[in-house]
């Protein structure tokens, strides 16, 4: 195993064979040499790395439960600026919290008390890997799932063509709590996140990095190639690299020819029911509808931000 | 005898011991193969493997450990040498 990489994480545990989780949180805590106190909400990341009696963890983590993300690391921030009022803690020593939590302990279960330590102004990073739905629990829909996909609780067929409602814009809402940073990220560009990641610890107060992270098992596509498919979600625009910084937008990766978002779509199978012809007879059994809406949404969206970033 | 109850785990904390690992090695039914000769050692697979099985060798190129891989040919996908192949297990 390689022994720089595993300082922090160690193999052994049990994420899906082709899962980039272990490669985002290797990354974002690669990017820092400060100790460092995880916090994990459950989710797929805790209940693969942490199998009793093993666990891949060589950091002190703390597993709390799937809502109280930012609660935990309320409290862990709060405990560590008592000890130093103390002087059981150095001044100049920083000490960086870490919280790790899935899209569904963060856009829904977790928003609540993500939201409480953003406004109180915590010094924590929160990093969120989106899989866009609850897949530790078998691919049930989030707040994060895109609009037409396939999941267990929309299940596509005759009567549905999958999710009808479009996905929550997490970034706005983090971006509302007037923090310093916030970054989306792709787990496909782990340079890109390790900037974002570095640019953040050197910051103090409340962070924020959202970042893609392609689900094998239940976007449905071969174990060889999330790099493949990230890549392709930012080609698209489904999922710009962006970043705020004091009050300022900046997109870090732009194309002038945007590929079209079928390419994206095409790759997995939760989409799979918009390719057969005479699906969702709900909608007029034009599936094509669905992906015009969705091609749209996304050149929206990006028109959005680029009105908003600063060239 | 009266100090074993020092020996015991302290409550809810768990350690990380590597001896106790599942060996995900396990798992594998297609195998990577590193051609050596075309591999130039970039280190873009180090990064991307979900299980960071992947480091130099002696001469600088890449090494898998077979104790952890899982098998999923991400290294393969993401080579830009196209020097590693997915084989039988």
């Amino acid at each position: 195993m390689n022994k720089k990489l595993t300082e922090k994480l160690a193999p052994g545990h049990s994420t899906c064979a082709g899962c980039g989780i272990p490669a985002i949180a290797r990354t974002v805590l690669g990017a820092t040499d400060d100790p460092v106190i995880i916090v994990n909400v459950t989710g797929c990341l805790e209940v693969t790395s942490t199998l009793y009696p093993y666990s891949a963890w060589k950091v002190p983590y703390i597993h709390s439960a799937f809502e109280n993300g930012g609660a935990t690391a309320a409290g862990i921030d709060g405990a560590i600026k008592a000890l130093r009022k103390r002087n059981k803690i150095p001044k100049e020593k920083r000490i960086q919290v870490v919280v790790f939590a899935g899209d569904g302990g963060t856009y829904d279960i977790g928003l609540q008390s993500l939201s409480g330590a953003l406004e109180r102004g915590h010094d924590f990073i929160y990093v969120c890997y989106d899989n866009e739905a609850y897949m530790n629990t078998g691919g049930q829909r989030s707040g994060a799932t895109p609009y037409g996909a396939d999941t267990e609780t929309t299940p596509a067929g005759k009567q549905s063509f999958g999710k009808t409602e479009k996905r929550k814009d997490l970034m706005s809402i983090v971006i509302a709590h007037h923090i310093k940073y916030a970054a989306q990220a792709n787990v496909a560009y782990l340079g890109d996140l390790k900037m974002k990641a570095k640019k953040a610890f050197a910051l103090e107060g409340p962070r924020f990095l959202l970042v893609l992270q392609p689900c094998t098992n239940l976007w449905k596509y071969p174990t060889s190639e999330y790099v493949r498919i990230g890549k392709l979600a930012t080609e698209t625009n489904f999922w710009p690299l962006w970043e705020y910084f004091d009050g300022k937008y900046k997109i870090n990766w732009a194309t002038e020819n945007p590929k079209p978002l079928e390419e994206f779509l095409k790759t997995q199978g939760r989409f799979k029911h918009l390719f057969k012809p005479g699906n969702s007879p709900q909608i007029g059994g034009a599936s094509e509808k669905v992906i015009a809406e969705m091609q749209k949404e996304v050149e929206e969206e990006w028109k959005r931000l680029v009105n908003m970033a600063e060239v | 005898m009266t100090e074993a109850w020092k020996e015991i785990e302290e409550g809810a904390i768990i350690k990380h011991d590597i001896a106790k690992s599942p060996k995900t090695g396990d798992w594998r039914y297609m195998k990577p193969q590193v051609d050596k000769k075309t591999c130039i050692g970039c280190g873009l697979c180090f990064d991307h493997c979900p299980e960071a099985a992947i480091d130099y060798d002696s001469e600088r190129k890449a090494d898998i450990d077979f104790d952890v891989c899982k098998g999923c040919g991400v290294c393969a996908t993401v080579c830009p040498q196209k020097a590693i192949k997915m084989g039988k297990n």
